[in-house]
Protein backbone atom coordinates (compact mmCIF):
# COMPACT_ATOMS: atom_id res chain seq x y z
CA UNK A 1 0.00 0.00 0.00
CA UNK A 2 1.26 3.68 -1.04
CA UNK A 3 1.02 4.64 2.99
CA UNK A 4 3.14 1.76 4.42
CA UNK A 5 6.59 2.99 4.07
CA UNK A 6 5.36 5.32 6.49
CA UNK A 7 4.07 3.44 9.11
CA UNK A 8 7.49 3.20 11.21
CA UNK A 9 7.47 7.18 11.17
CA UNK A 10 3.96 7.45 12.25
CA UNK A 11 4.47 4.81 15.03
CA UNK A 12 7.53 6.75 16.09
CA UNK A 13 5.34 9.76 16.23
CA UNK A 14 2.96 8.03 18.58
CA UNK A 15 5.11 6.80 20.99
CA UNK A 16 6.96 10.76 21.21
CA UNK A 17 2.98 11.63 21.42
CA UNK A 18 2.29 9.09 24.90
CA UNK A 19 5.79 9.89 26.46
CA UNK A 20 4.58 13.79 26.06
CA UNK A 21 7.30 14.67 24.28
CA UNK A 22 7.83 17.07 21.19
CA UNK A 23 11.75 16.96 20.09
CA UNK A 24 10.71 17.52 16.35
CA UNK A 25 8.90 20.64 15.46
CA UNK A 26 8.75 22.29 18.91
CA UNK A 27 6.78 25.31 18.86
CA UNK A 28 8.09 28.28 19.55
CA UNK A 29 5.68 30.81 21.24
CA UNK A 30 7.78 33.40 21.78
CA UNK A 31 11.32 34.86 21.22
CA UNK A 32 12.69 37.00 23.91
CA UNK A 33 16.21 37.58 22.61
CA UNK A 34 18.60 35.52 20.07
CA UNK A 35 19.69 33.02 23.15
CA UNK A 36 16.01 32.86 25.08
CA UNK A 37 12.44 32.07 24.28
CA UNK A 38 9.22 30.36 25.34
CA UNK A 39 9.09 26.87 23.66
CA UNK A 40 6.36 24.47 24.63
CA UNK A 41 5.36 26.64 27.21
CA UNK A 42 8.64 26.51 28.84
CA UNK A 43 11.13 29.84 28.84
CA UNK A 44 14.42 28.39 27.50
CA UNK A 45 17.70 28.96 26.39
CA UNK A 46 17.92 28.65 22.92
CA UNK A 47 21.40 26.25 22.32
CA UNK A 48 19.84 24.20 18.64
CA UNK A 49 19.23 27.38 16.78
CA UNK A 50 22.74 27.55 14.47
CA UNK A 51 22.06 31.38 15.49
CA UNK A 52 26.38 31.46 15.80
CA UNK A 53 26.59 35.04 15.70
CA UNK A 54 22.59 35.95 17.51
CA UNK A 55 22.12 38.30 14.45
CA UNK A 56 18.58 36.78 13.91
CA UNK A 57 17.49 39.30 16.67
CA UNK A 58 19.96 42.19 16.10
CA UNK A 59 17.95 45.73 15.94
CA UNK A 60 20.00 46.93 13.34
CA UNK A 61 19.43 43.80 11.02
CA UNK A 62 15.32 44.30 12.21
CA UNK A 63 15.32 47.83 11.43
CA UNK A 64 16.82 47.41 7.90
CA UNK A 65 14.10 44.52 7.20
CA UNK A 66 11.41 46.61 8.05
CA UNK A 67 12.48 49.62 6.07
CA UNK A 68 12.85 47.23 3.16
CA UNK A 69 9.15 45.81 4.05
CA UNK A 70 7.74 49.63 3.81
CA UNK A 71 9.47 50.05 0.56
CA UNK A 72 8.89 47.02 -1.63
CA UNK A 73 6.23 45.11 0.10
CA UNK A 74 6.05 42.16 1.95
CA UNK A 75 7.08 39.24 -1.33
CA UNK A 76 8.71 39.65 -4.86
CA UNK A 77 5.98 37.34 -6.21
CA UNK A 78 7.74 35.62 -8.55
CA UNK A 79 11.49 34.41 -9.81
CA UNK A 80 14.23 35.76 -10.41
CA UNK A 81 14.25 35.19 -13.78
CA UNK A 82 10.89 36.86 -14.37
CA UNK A 83 9.86 39.66 -12.15
CA UNK A 84 12.01 38.64 -9.12
CA UNK A 85 14.93 40.30 -9.26
CA UNK A 86 15.07 43.75 -7.02
CA UNK A 87 17.90 46.18 -6.99
CA UNK A 88 18.39 44.89 -2.98
CA UNK A 89 19.08 40.75 -5.30
CA UNK A 90 21.39 42.14 -7.40
CA UNK A 91 23.04 44.48 -4.20
CA UNK A 92 23.42 41.41 -2.18
CA UNK A 93 25.28 39.25 -4.97
CA UNK A 94 27.82 41.90 -5.08
CA UNK A 95 28.30 42.17 -1.89
CA UNK A 96 28.50 38.64 -0.87
CA UNK A 97 30.82 38.77 -4.25
CA UNK A 98 33.35 41.59 -2.66
CA UNK A 99 33.30 39.29 0.50
CA UNK A 100 34.85 36.60 -1.12
CA UNK A 101 36.89 38.47 -3.05
CA UNK A 102 35.58 36.94 -6.32
CA UNK A 103 33.32 38.45 -9.32
CA UNK A 104 30.71 36.33 -9.51
CA UNK A 105 27.32 35.33 -6.86
CA UNK A 106 24.24 33.64 -7.15
CA UNK A 107 21.36 34.32 -4.32
CA UNK A 108 18.62 31.27 -3.78
CA UNK A 109 15.66 31.41 -1.66
CA UNK A 110 17.06 28.73 0.59
CA UNK A 111 20.40 27.46 1.63
CA UNK A 112 19.12 23.94 0.60
CA UNK A 113 18.03 25.36 -2.89
CA UNK A 114 21.61 26.42 -3.19
CA UNK A 115 24.02 23.54 -2.50
CA UNK A 116 20.74 20.91 -4.09
CA UNK A 117 20.55 23.08 -6.92
CA UNK A 118 24.35 23.89 -7.80
CA UNK A 119 24.95 20.03 -7.33
CA UNK A 120 22.30 19.04 -9.50
CA UNK A 121 23.15 21.39 -12.08
CA UNK A 122 27.09 21.36 -12.08
CA UNK A 123 27.94 17.27 -13.26
CA UNK A 124 25.48 15.60 -15.35
CA UNK A 125 25.56 12.71 -17.49
CA UNK A 126 28.92 11.26 -17.83
CA UNK A 127 30.81 13.56 -15.28
CA UNK A 128 31.56 11.94 -12.10
CA UNK A 129 31.16 13.14 -8.53
CA UNK A 130 33.32 12.15 -5.50
CA UNK A 131 31.44 13.34 -2.45
CA UNK A 132 31.90 12.99 1.26
CA UNK A 133 30.03 10.23 2.49
CA UNK A 134 28.54 12.32 6.01
CA UNK A 135 27.18 15.06 3.04
CA UNK A 136 24.29 17.22 4.18
CA UNK A 137 21.22 15.88 2.82
CA UNK A 138 20.69 18.82 0.32
CA UNK A 139 23.83 17.48 -1.70
CA UNK A 140 22.54 14.01 -1.65
CA UNK A 141 19.44 15.30 -3.55
CA UNK A 142 21.42 17.26 -5.65
CA UNK A 143 23.67 14.80 -7.00
CA UNK A 144 21.01 11.91 -7.21
CA UNK A 145 19.16 14.87 -9.71
CA UNK A 146 22.39 15.26 -11.46
CA UNK A 147 22.62 12.04 -13.48
CA UNK A 148 26.27 11.76 -12.87
CA UNK A 149 28.60 9.21 -11.66
CA UNK A 150 28.27 9.62 -7.63
CA UNK A 151 31.13 8.03 -5.63
CA UNK A 152 31.64 8.74 -1.91
CA UNK A 153 34.48 8.86 -0.27
CA UNK A 154 35.11 8.12 3.53
CA UNK A 155 33.96 10.89 5.88
CA UNK A 156 36.93 13.49 6.46
CA UNK A 157 39.61 11.19 4.70
CA UNK A 158 41.79 12.54 1.97
CA UNK A 159 43.75 9.76 1.23
CA UNK A 160 40.38 7.82 0.44
CA UNK A 161 39.62 10.57 -2.01
CA UNK A 162 42.91 10.16 -3.43
CA UNK A 163 42.63 6.97 -3.84
CA UNK A 164 39.42 7.21 -5.40
CA UNK A 165 40.76 9.88 -7.71
CA UNK A 166 43.22 7.90 -8.71
CA UNK A 167 40.70 4.84 -9.82
CA UNK A 168 39.30 7.38 -12.20
CA UNK A 169 42.24 8.00 -14.44
CA UNK A 170 41.78 10.51 -17.40
CA UNK A 171 38.06 11.37 -15.14
CA UNK A 172 39.75 12.74 -12.38
CA UNK A 173 40.74 15.95 -14.57
CA UNK A 174 36.67 16.79 -14.37
CA UNK A 175 35.66 15.58 -11.83
CA UNK A 176 33.58 17.43 -9.19
CA UNK A 177 34.74 17.23 -5.61
CA UNK A 178 32.37 17.97 -2.82
CA UNK A 179 32.99 18.96 0.59
CA UNK A 180 31.68 20.59 3.74
CA UNK A 181 33.87 23.37 5.91
CA UNK A 182 31.93 22.55 9.62
CA UNK A 183 29.91 19.42 9.54
CA UNK A 184 26.29 19.98 10.92
CA UNK A 185 26.00 17.52 13.24
CA UNK A 186 29.10 16.50 15.07
CA UNK A 187 30.69 19.95 14.04
CA UNK A 188 34.24 18.10 12.97
CA UNK A 189 36.35 20.26 10.30
CA UNK A 190 36.88 19.40 6.86
CA UNK A 191 40.70 18.66 6.55
CA UNK A 192 40.70 21.17 3.83
CA UNK A 193 44.70 21.60 3.19
CA UNK A 194 45.17 17.73 2.24
CA UNK A 195 41.64 17.79 0.20
CA UNK A 196 43.24 21.29 -2.00
CA UNK A 197 46.41 19.23 -1.87
CA UNK A 198 44.36 15.81 -3.69
CA UNK A 199 42.67 18.26 -6.05
CA UNK A 200 45.97 19.78 -7.27
CA UNK A 201 47.75 15.95 -7.57
CA UNK A 202 44.70 14.36 -9.39
CA UNK A 203 42.85 17.87 -10.68
CA UNK A 204 39.06 17.96 -10.57
CA UNK A 205 37.37 21.37 -9.18
CA UNK A 206 36.16 21.72 -5.38
CA UNK A 207 32.90 22.64 -4.26
CA UNK A 208 32.82 23.64 -0.63
CA UNK A 209 29.52 24.12 1.32
CA UNK A 210 30.62 26.74 4.29
CA UNK A 211 27.15 26.45 5.92
CA UNK A 212 28.06 25.97 9.67
CA UNK A 213 31.19 27.67 8.71
CA UNK A 214 30.66 30.89 7.45
CA UNK A 215 30.88 33.59 10.17
CA UNK A 216 32.57 31.25 12.29
CA UNK A 217 36.00 30.34 11.11
CA UNK A 218 38.34 32.76 9.07
CA UNK A 219 40.39 35.56 9.38
CA UNK A 220 37.27 37.54 7.98
CA UNK A 221 34.61 34.84 8.57
CA UNK A 222 34.22 33.48 5.22
CA UNK A 223 34.93 29.74 6.54
CA UNK A 224 37.12 26.71 6.67
CA UNK A 225 38.85 27.24 3.05
CA UNK A 226 40.02 30.61 4.36
CA UNK A 227 40.71 29.56 7.67
CA UNK A 228 42.61 26.89 5.64
CA UNK A 229 44.37 28.90 3.80
CA UNK A 230 43.18 27.01 0.58
CA UNK A 231 40.69 29.19 -1.09
CA UNK A 232 42.53 29.56 -3.94
CA UNK A 233 41.76 25.76 -4.70
CA UNK A 234 38.27 26.11 -3.94
CA UNK A 235 35.87 26.27 -7.62
CA UNK A 236 32.54 27.20 -5.57
CA UNK A 237 31.49 27.81 -2.46
CA UNK A 238 28.02 27.49 -1.73
CA UNK A 239 26.67 28.51 2.22
CA UNK A 240 23.20 29.69 4.07
CA UNK A 241 21.86 33.28 5.74
CA UNK A 242 20.18 31.09 8.08
CA UNK A 243 22.98 30.67 10.48
CA UNK A 244 25.43 33.19 10.86
CA UNK A 245 23.53 35.63 8.80
CA UNK A 246 20.27 35.26 10.55
CA UNK A 247 17.76 35.43 8.38
CA UNK A 248 17.06 33.06 5.35
CA UNK A 249 18.41 32.30 1.73
CA UNK A 250 22.00 30.56 0.29
CA UNK A 251 24.24 31.71 -1.79
CA UNK A 252 27.07 30.35 -4.31
CA UNK A 253 30.01 32.13 -5.19
CA UNK A 254 32.99 31.81 -7.99
CA UNK A 255 35.94 33.01 -9.67
CA UNK A 256 34.52 31.12 -12.70
CA UNK A 257 32.63 33.64 -14.99
CA UNK A 258 31.24 30.19 -16.16
CA UNK A 259 28.35 31.14 -12.73
CA UNK A 260 26.48 33.28 -14.82
CA UNK A 261 25.90 30.83 -17.46
CA UNK A 262 25.11 28.18 -14.91
CA UNK A 263 22.36 30.43 -12.91
CA UNK A 264 19.96 29.90 -16.26
CA UNK A 265 20.24 26.42 -15.71
CA UNK A 266 19.48 25.71 -11.97
CA UNK A 267 16.05 24.24 -11.81
CA UNK A 268 16.27 25.40 -7.72
CA UNK A 269 16.78 29.34 -8.99
CA UNK A 270 14.61 29.49 -11.72
CA UNK A 271 11.53 27.88 -10.54
CA UNK A 272 10.98 29.06 -7.60
CA UNK A 273 10.29 32.61 -6.03
CA UNK A 274 12.98 35.04 -4.98
CA UNK A 275 13.26 35.93 -1.36
CA UNK A 276 11.34 39.24 -0.05
CA UNK A 277 13.12 42.43 -0.09
CA UNK A 278 12.92 42.02 4.22
CA UNK A 279 15.00 39.06 4.17
CA UNK A 280 17.52 40.53 1.74
CA UNK A 281 17.98 43.66 3.50
CA UNK A 282 18.64 42.05 7.13
CA UNK A 283 21.01 39.48 5.40
CA UNK A 284 22.72 42.67 3.87
CA UNK A 285 22.86 44.12 6.96
CA UNK A 286 24.40 41.26 8.91
CA UNK A 287 26.69 40.45 6.29
CA UNK A 288 28.31 44.49 6.91
CA UNK A 289 28.51 43.19 10.20
CA UNK A 290 30.58 39.94 9.93
CA UNK A 291 33.02 42.01 8.17
CA UNK A 292 33.05 45.00 10.72
CA UNK A 293 32.93 42.94 13.99
CA UNK A 294 35.02 40.36 14.16
CA UNK A 295 35.17 40.23 17.84
CA UNK A 296 31.83 38.23 17.41
CA UNK A 297 33.79 35.19 15.99
CA UNK A 298 36.07 35.88 18.82
CA UNK A 299 33.11 35.26 21.57
CA UNK A 300 31.68 32.76 19.48
CA UNK A 301 34.76 30.93 19.97
CA UNK A 302 34.89 31.18 23.58
CA UNK A 303 31.60 30.23 24.06
CA UNK A 304 32.19 27.11 22.01
CA UNK A 305 35.06 25.81 24.01
CA UNK A 306 33.27 26.55 27.49
CA UNK A 307 30.83 24.57 26.23
CA UNK A 308 32.81 21.64 24.92
CA UNK A 309 35.09 21.43 27.86
CA UNK A 310 32.76 21.67 29.98
CA UNK A 311 30.28 18.60 28.57
CA UNK A 312 33.58 16.72 27.94
CA UNK A 313 34.77 16.94 31.39
CA UNK A 314 31.86 15.28 32.63
CA UNK A 315 32.67 12.39 30.61
CA UNK A 316 29.87 12.89 27.63
CA UNK A 317 30.97 11.53 24.12
CA UNK A 318 31.49 14.94 22.56
CA UNK A 319 33.13 15.22 18.73
CA UNK A 320 36.27 15.06 18.25
CA UNK A 321 37.12 18.82 18.46
CA UNK A 322 35.58 22.27 19.71
CA UNK A 323 33.13 23.50 17.26
CA UNK A 324 29.84 26.01 17.56
CA UNK A 325 28.49 22.37 17.14
CA UNK A 326 28.57 20.58 20.15
CA UNK A 327 27.17 17.26 19.64
CA UNK A 328 26.70 14.44 22.71
CA UNK A 329 26.80 11.46 20.87
CA UNK A 330 24.30 8.65 22.51
CA UNK A 331 23.50 5.02 21.78
CA UNK A 332 19.83 5.12 23.17
CA UNK A 333 16.90 6.10 21.30
CA UNK A 334 14.57 6.10 24.38
CA UNK A 335 17.44 7.81 26.82
CA UNK A 336 18.05 10.06 24.65
CA UNK A 337 14.19 10.99 24.52
CA UNK A 338 14.57 11.22 27.94
CA UNK A 339 17.46 13.32 28.22
CA UNK A 340 15.70 15.79 25.33
CA UNK A 341 12.51 15.85 27.65
CA UNK A 342 14.87 16.41 30.77
CA UNK A 343 16.53 19.00 29.16
CA UNK A 344 13.65 21.43 28.25
CA UNK A 345 12.21 21.09 31.39
CA UNK A 346 15.50 21.88 32.99
CA UNK A 347 14.96 25.39 30.72
CA UNK A 348 17.39 24.39 27.88
CA UNK A 349 16.28 23.46 23.79
CA UNK A 350 18.63 21.18 22.02
CA UNK A 351 18.24 19.67 18.73
CA UNK A 352 17.41 15.90 18.82
CA UNK A 353 18.72 13.79 15.96
CA UNK A 354 17.95 10.50 15.41
CA UNK A 355 19.45 7.91 12.14
CA UNK A 356 19.53 8.68 9.57
CA UNK A 357 20.06 12.53 9.86
CA UNK A 358 22.79 11.56 12.32
CA UNK A 359 26.23 10.35 10.37
CA UNK A 360 25.85 6.89 12.14
CA UNK A 361 23.79 4.72 13.87
CA UNK A 362 24.22 6.95 17.39
CA UNK A 363 21.38 9.69 18.43
CA UNK A 364 22.67 13.52 18.95
CA UNK A 365 21.70 15.63 21.56
CA UNK A 366 22.79 18.61 19.33
CA UNK A 367 23.45 22.03 20.70
CA UNK A 368 25.10 24.98 18.83
CA UNK A 369 26.55 27.77 20.49
CA UNK A 370 25.94 31.38 19.64
CA UNK A 371 28.25 35.00 20.45
CA UNK A 372 24.81 35.87 22.06
CA UNK A 373 25.30 33.44 24.84
CA UNK A 374 26.68 34.40 28.16
CA UNK A 375 29.05 33.05 30.16
CA UNK A 376 26.40 32.43 32.89
CA UNK A 377 23.89 30.90 30.43
CA UNK A 378 26.59 28.17 28.98
CA UNK A 379 26.99 27.45 32.41
CA UNK A 380 23.24 26.74 33.08
CA UNK A 381 24.09 24.63 29.97
CA UNK A 382 26.42 22.44 30.94
CA UNK A 383 24.95 22.46 34.54
CA UNK A 384 21.45 20.95 33.29
CA UNK A 385 23.60 18.28 31.62
CA UNK A 386 25.39 17.94 34.98
CA UNK A 387 22.05 17.50 36.43
CA UNK A 388 21.70 15.03 33.77
CA UNK A 389 24.24 12.84 35.14
CA UNK A 390 23.85 13.11 38.54
CA UNK A 391 20.10 12.29 38.37
CA UNK A 392 21.21 8.62 36.40
CA UNK A 393 19.35 9.55 33.68
CA UNK A 394 21.95 10.16 31.14
CA UNK A 395 25.90 8.63 32.02
CA UNK A 396 28.98 8.41 29.66
CA UNK A 397 28.49 4.61 29.19
CA UNK A 398 25.39 5.29 26.95
CA UNK A 399 26.90 7.83 25.21
CA UNK A 400 29.73 6.10 22.91
CA UNK B 1 40.30 -7.61 -16.40
CA UNK B 2 38.78 -10.15 -14.07
CA UNK B 3 36.13 -12.89 -15.75
CA UNK B 4 32.52 -12.89 -14.68
CA UNK B 5 32.95 -16.00 -12.86
CA UNK B 6 35.89 -14.78 -10.97
CA UNK B 7 33.98 -11.66 -9.54
CA UNK B 8 31.48 -14.19 -8.15
CA UNK B 9 33.96 -16.78 -6.41
CA UNK B 10 35.20 -13.76 -4.79
CA UNK B 11 31.59 -12.15 -4.16
CA UNK B 12 30.77 -15.82 -2.37
CA UNK B 13 33.43 -15.71 -0.57
CA UNK B 14 33.48 -11.97 0.91
CA UNK B 15 29.83 -12.75 1.72
CA UNK B 16 30.69 -15.77 3.87
CA UNK B 17 30.90 -13.89 7.27
CA UNK B 18 27.48 -11.88 7.11
CA UNK B 19 25.94 -15.31 5.44
CA UNK B 20 24.51 -15.70 9.38
CA UNK B 21 21.23 -17.32 7.56
CA UNK B 22 24.22 -19.96 5.63
CA UNK B 23 21.97 -19.62 2.08
CA UNK B 24 23.78 -21.48 -0.43
CA UNK B 25 24.65 -18.78 -2.26
CA UNK B 26 24.14 -18.56 -6.31
CA UNK B 27 23.78 -15.49 -8.72
CA UNK B 28 20.14 -15.56 -8.34
CA UNK B 29 20.71 -14.67 -4.32
CA UNK B 30 19.14 -11.18 -3.16
CA UNK B 31 21.75 -8.94 -1.46
CA UNK B 32 18.59 -7.69 1.13
CA UNK B 33 15.35 -9.91 0.58
CA UNK B 34 17.68 -13.15 0.70
CA UNK B 35 20.40 -12.78 2.79
CA UNK B 36 19.18 -9.61 5.00
CA UNK B 37 22.24 -7.76 4.34
CA UNK B 38 21.29 -3.55 6.32
CA UNK B 39 21.94 -0.92 4.24
CA UNK B 40 25.64 -0.51 6.59
CA UNK B 41 26.59 -3.79 5.64
CA UNK B 42 25.86 -3.21 2.15
CA UNK B 43 28.15 -0.60 2.32
CA UNK B 44 30.97 -2.68 3.97
CA UNK B 45 30.63 -5.20 1.36
CA UNK B 46 30.99 -2.53 -1.13
CA UNK B 47 33.80 -1.35 -0.30
CA UNK B 48 35.72 -5.16 0.07
CA UNK B 49 34.79 -5.38 -3.64
CA UNK B 50 36.06 -1.37 -4.33
CA UNK B 51 39.39 -2.71 -2.24
CA UNK B 52 39.61 -5.72 -3.72
CA UNK B 53 39.11 -4.78 -7.54
CA UNK B 54 40.87 -1.27 -7.31
CA UNK B 55 37.90 0.80 -8.58
CA UNK B 56 35.00 2.73 -7.21
CA UNK B 57 31.44 1.56 -7.36
CA UNK B 58 29.09 4.67 -7.95
CA UNK B 59 26.05 5.29 -5.88
CA UNK B 60 23.68 5.42 -8.82
CA UNK B 61 24.02 2.22 -9.92
CA UNK B 62 23.06 0.47 -6.87
CA UNK B 63 19.21 0.57 -6.99
CA UNK B 64 19.52 -1.50 -10.40
CA UNK B 65 21.38 -4.37 -8.00
CA UNK B 66 19.49 -6.74 -6.30
CA UNK B 67 20.88 -9.88 -7.06
CA UNK B 68 24.49 -11.44 -6.56
CA UNK B 69 24.56 -11.89 -10.45
CA UNK B 70 23.45 -8.35 -10.56
CA UNK B 71 26.55 -6.88 -8.68
CA UNK B 72 28.79 -9.14 -10.45
CA UNK B 73 27.83 -7.72 -13.68
CA UNK B 74 28.27 -4.16 -12.70
CA UNK B 75 31.70 -4.97 -11.20
CA UNK B 76 32.82 -6.60 -14.53
CA UNK B 77 31.47 -3.41 -16.23
CA UNK B 78 33.38 -1.36 -14.06
CA UNK B 79 36.65 -3.62 -14.25
CA UNK B 80 37.40 -3.35 -17.75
Amino acid sequence: MLFDKFKEMADFQVELARREVKPFGAVTEKIISATEGIVEGREVILAGTNNYLGLSFDARCIAKAQEAAGRWGTGTTGSRLANGSFSEHQALEDEIAAFYGVDHAIVFSTGYAATSGMCATLAGPGDVILLDADSHASIYAGVTLSGADIIRFKHNNPDDLAKRMRRLGDRAQDALIIAEGIYSMLGDVAPLKEIAAVKREYGGYLFLDEAHSMGALGATGRGAAQAAGIEDDVDFIAGTFSKSLGSIGGFCVSPHAELEAIRFCIKAYIFTASSSPSIIASTREALRIIAAEPGLRDTLWDNANRLYDGLKALGLAVGPTASPVVAVQMTDRSITIDCWKALLEAGVYVNMVIPPASPSTNFLLRNSVSAAHSTAQIDTIIAAYADLVQRGLLTPEQAA
Amino acid sequence: MTDYQEILEFLYSALASQNKKHLELTEDTALVADIGLSSLEVMEFIEKIEDHFDISIPLNILPDVNTIGDLAGKVKELNL
